[in-house]
């Protein structure tokens, strides 16, 4: 048995290394003797004759390595050995070693960060089994917006899936018997859990075959947090009666810990079945098919064997199908698949995570450009022992090992710095809830896999960086360098050092001009027109349906709420919009408009789809929005009075031609009804910030059904904290059964810009990052350049050079290189913020205040990293210096 | 010196082979039988004799044990193990016929036609 033997060999070699070593050189020590004794028989003394016979032998350091290789295991045993001297050599020069670790800790922990976030949002982000094969279905304009009816023919029309669920959110007053609050939740069809093959953590989930027609199934599973919170881990909450806005449910389940519902960043705090839907939101969305938000999203595993292109044909065919049946409702646009979870938000998150991304890889480069640059006149200073090293007989690629053992050894002590900071980092932020109060979290996991990756960008950084120095060691000639000591060769053209410190300075400018576009476009998004005014606005959220308001009691009561608040001292105006304002949780919904004279209302006729707001009398003053034509509404326009609308210029301006020609003119809603146009007010922001200008119509809320979720709008210049009480008891006055959530119109729209802050944020400290890494890299052209050419600078001192002019020969090149990088890395930064306009609104890095901020930012680099070699240049003394050498 | 023969890649394994088959011997035994055997034809560089050795232990068919020299010094004695006996048997066979079949190629005269 061959192979079990030699491998006990190289076992054997690995433990008894030392005993070997020492036998070899026995071995070849005797070898010299013999010779010597016959040499000794020849006739010569015996001390000439060992001498003889040491140099017939030659360089014993070879021969002995050559044995060691021969005799196996000399891998691992040189490894120890070049690991050892890494060691040492790491040591005796403690501040090359702090600057490269830092530098690939920050480089590296960056990295890991961002894959982090990509690992939660886009690698698998929902806590479910088999997540790759979970799809959600997008409809239209890249939403998974859906109407129920719609939801039940894709389910049992297609052929694509294993089986459809759907879900939608229910916003509810949830009384337990003790003090009512508001929750929120998905309701969802009943086999949801089924599509998502989950497992309750308590109790039992609810299913398809609970489902027998409207509000037949009043079954509740709880999340596992707000079971923890809400009911503090009782388990005998299972069968208990709870009421959701005054209906009662049973609780027959919690959900897993790890499963925090399918949307990406909102965790519900409770599933109940959508055929109760009715009894929470007070509205039927069971039969209306023509909605376009009954459903939020669709989802399911594809069949096995079916890939993303045929289940969309299969949808595009239930589609077409639909719209045959369904002409007047359905209106066929085309159907996408999407990961489930982020269908609404696929292509932002996408886009923020590869801009995010290619940032962190830059960071990476740059950080391995410059320890590339570092290690260069590292091993440019070691060229006398390296040298030396050959001299002795010692192989290029042994030479070579050693250096790269050493990178290796500095980018794993940096990637492991790196990661622990990012499992901190991480931790933190997974715990992290922006916004108190709201269900919104980040799901970040950090696990294996972060480890794993960083792990891997720590080993080919080293290899990276340690290549770097490869050619210049190749290249070495020991007898020369052994002769003449080093000298730097001063007046090459540029090398390799230099050209990656440019590029690093240029990587640099484009992290510092892409995060200075950020700020300011933060800065302006948050100053921007929103076509209302956000100061001095507090807004109030009340669902009537919680305190079992209904029908004609929701009118009544919104009007009594209205005037109570009025009588509040400081109050100037109140105004109530259904559901919610503008911007805030996405509530915009379009409807479809007509013009007058159509008949058909089929969406091919569709005039306009604007987004429509029902507000009240008032509302226009409250919110702060101009009026710029007609008047607004008055509390004469009631149900008897003709139907009014107010809309904004870009629809009158689309419809009519311009503002004034709208006054006083009509169009048509989908159910046929007539409407005048009363006013026309101020462009704004509907749905998001960064849409374009989009229409919108507001009709008034007391001529509509009305809807019992509503929000105040109450324009105050008092101070929220005094204000906030004094809402909330007028309203308990009114109904003490009623949950009333309060907060600042200012701190709601924190919501909508969360992902422009959160991109701010991050790129400003990439941005940060990003500058720290060139300054070590000038810093070390700049000492590199001064100290070999010390000598050269102290003559021209003796000969009479002043300052100015021995700075410019020691630091002109540096400076020359910050000056290229700076400006080539700000074109590309400009380059760059065309992807980051996507996020952040209003990007623009034509801006002059970002063009000098990033000049400024560079020359205060330039002027931090050469401070000290410059000092050192200044302080040459000629007279000691041309005496030294 | 100057007519000694280089040697052919691959064959100092074969030489080290034959000459400790003779008996076992100490690496600079091993030079001197080599160049005993061989007329003084062949020379080792001293140097390159140990890696041999140390790959051929490696190998199997070497096995070293420490002794006494003819010298009276300490000193490494290497012989053949079963599986050397047996390389060298198939090295030498092959060997011949290489060598055979290249001494007939070149004393090859040019056929009359």
């Amino acid at each position: 048995m061959k192979l079990p033997d030699s491998l006990r060999f190289r076992i054997a070699t690995l433990f008894q290394r030392s005993q070997m070593n020492a036998e070899m050189e026995e071995e070849l020590r005797s070898h010299i003797q013999h010779r010597a004794d016959d040499l000794e028989r020849s006739g010569l003394p015996r001390a000439e004759a060992e001498r003889r016979a040491r140099v017939e032998f030659g360089g014993s350091l070879r021969v002995k390595q050559e044995c060691q290789e021969a005799a196996g295991g000399t891998l691992v045993e040189s490894f120890v050995q070049d690991l050892r001297f890494a060691l040492r050599m790491l040591r005796k020069s403690p501040g090359f070693t702090v600057v490269a670790v830092v530098t690939l800790a920050m480089a590296i922990g960056a990295n890991a960060v961002v894959f982090g976030f990509m690992d939660a949002l886009i690698l698998r982000p929902l806590n479910v089994p088999q997540a790759d094969t979970l799809y959600g279905t997008e409809y239209g304009l890249d939403t998974g917006f859906q109407s129920y009816p719609n939801y039940l023919d894709l389910r049992d029309r297609n052929r694509s899936f294993d089986d459809l669920a759907a879900f939608t959110f229910a916003f509810v007053g949830i009384d337990t018997g003790e003090n009512p609050s508001r929750a929120s939740g998905y309701a969802t069809s009943g086999n949801y859990f089924d599509v998502l093959r989950i497992q309750p953590y308590l109790g039992r989930f609810f299913h398809g075959s609970d489902e027998h027609g409207r509000n037949s199934a009043a079954y509740l599973v709880l999340s596992y947090v707000y079971w923890h919170s809400r009911f503090e881990d009782d388990r005998g909450v299972l069968g208990r009666v709870v009421r959701l806005n005054t209906h009662p449910f049973t609780i027959i389940g919690v959900a897993p810990p790890e499963f925090r519902g399918t949307v990406l960043f909102i965790s519900p705090d409770f599933f109940m079945p959508i055929v109760n839907q009715e009894q929470v939101n007070g509205e039927n969305i069971l039969d209306a098919r023509g909605s376009t938000h009954g459903i939020f999203e669709t989802f399911g595993h594809l069949k096995p064997g079916v890939t993303p292109t045929q289940a969309v044909a299969d949808l595009q065919a239930v589609g077409a199908y639909l719209e045959k049946t369904y002409p007047k409702e359905f209106a066929q646009k085309s159907f996408s698949l999407g990961h489930a979870g982020l269908t609404s938000f696929d292509r932002a998150v996408r886009a923020f995570m590869t801009g995010l991304m290619l940032l962190a890889g830059l960071i990476l480069l740059a950080a391995c450009a410059n320890l590339g640059g570092l290690f260069t006149a590292r091993a440019a200073d070691r060229s006398r022992e390296v040298a030396l090293r050959l001299a002795l007989g010692a192989s290029r690629i042994r030479i070579l090992r050693q250096l790269l053992t050493e990178a290796v050894l500095i980018s794993l002590v940096g990637g492991t710095v790196g990661l622990l900071g990012n499992i901190v980092l991480l931790q933190r932020m997974s715990l992290w809830q922006p916004f108190p109060g709201a269900p919104i979290h980040v799901p970040l996991h950090p696990d294996a896999r972060i480890y794993a990756v960083a792990l891997a960008l720590a080993l080919l950084s080293g290899f990276l960086f340690g290549i770097v120095p490869v050619r210049q060691v190749l290249r070495t000639d020991p007898y020369e360098i052994v002769k003449s000591g080093s000298t730097a060769r001063v007046g090459r053209r540029i090398s390799l050092r230099e050209l990656l410190l440019a590029v690093q300075i240029a990587i640099c400018a484009v992290l510092v001009t892409s995060s200075m576009v950020a700020v300011r476009g933060l800065a302006r998004s948050l100053h921007g027109n929103f076509g209302f005014e956000t100061r001095n606005a507090m807004l109030t959220f009340t669902n009537l349906a919680m305190a079992g308001y209904t029908g004609d009691g929701v009118a009544t009561m919104q009007k009594r709420m209205i005037e109570a608040i009025h009588t509040i001292p400081g109050v100037e105006q109140v105004g109530l919009v259904n559901n919610y304002p503008p911007l805030i949780y996405a509530a915009g919904s379009r409807v479809n408009i007509f013009k007058e004279e159509t008949k058909d209302r089929t969406p091919s006729n569709i005039a306009s789809m604007p987004y429509s707001f029902d507000v009240s009398p008032e509302y226009f003053e409250a919110a702060g929005t101009g009026l710029l034509a007609g008047r607004a509404f008055s509390w004469h326009d009631d149900k008897n009075a003709p139907a009014l609308a107010v809309v904004n210029r870009e629809f009158a301006g689309n419809l009519f031609g311009s503002v004034p020609d709208a006054i006083g003119r009509y169009f048509a809603l989908q159910d046929g009804t007539r409407v005048q146009i009363a006013g026309v007010v101020e462009d704004g922001k509907y749905l998001s910030l960064t849409e374009d200008q989009q229409p919108a119509i507001f009709l008034a809320s007391f001529q509509l059904p009305s809807s019992q979720s509503s929000c105040l709008v109450v324009r105050s210049p008092r101070d929220p904290q005094q204000l906030a009480p004094a809402i909330r008891n007028k309203l308990h006055e009114l109904d003490a059964g009623l949950p009333v959530d309060i907060s600042t119109w200012n701190s709601m729209l924190d919501v909508v810009l969360f992902p422009a802050r959160v991109a701010t944020v991050s790129l400003g400290v990439m941005g940060a990052m990003g500058a720290m890494l060139p300054i070590t890299g000038i810093f070390g052209l700049a000492a590199y350049s001064v100290s070999k050419r010390l000598r050269e600078l102290g003559i021209r001192m003796a000969l009479g050079a002043q300052r100015k002019e021995v700075l410019q020969a020691a630091l002109g090149r540096p400076f020359k290189l910050l000056a290229c990088g700076s400006a080539a890395g700000l074109l590309l930064g400009i380059l760059a913020t065309r992807v980051l306009s996507f996020i952040v609104y209003q990007a623009t890095p034509r801006d002059p205040l970002v063009l000098a901020g990033v000049v400024l930012a560079m020359s205060l680099l330039g002027l931090v990293a050469t401070w000290i070699p410059a000092q050192r240049a200044l302080s040459i003394d000629p007279m000691i210096l041309l005496r030294e050498q | 010196m100057t007519n000694q023969a280089q040697l052919l890649p691959g064959t100092l394994d074969l030489l080290i082979l034959r000459a400790v088959s003779l008996g076992p011997l100490h690496g600079y035994g091993v030079l001197l039988r080599i160049a005993q055997i061989s007329g003084n034809a062949l020379l080792i560089e001293q140097g390159a004799l140990y890696p041999g050795l140390f790959r051929l232990v490696r190998q199997g068919v070497l096995k070293a044990s420490w002794g006494t020299s003819e010298n009276n010094r300490r000193a490494k004695f290497y012989e053949l193990t079963a599986a050397g006996r047996k390389r060298l048997r198939e090295e030498t066979a092959s060997w011949n016929r290489l060598a055979t079949a290249i001494g007939s190629a070149l004393a090859a005269q040019p056929e009359e036609t």
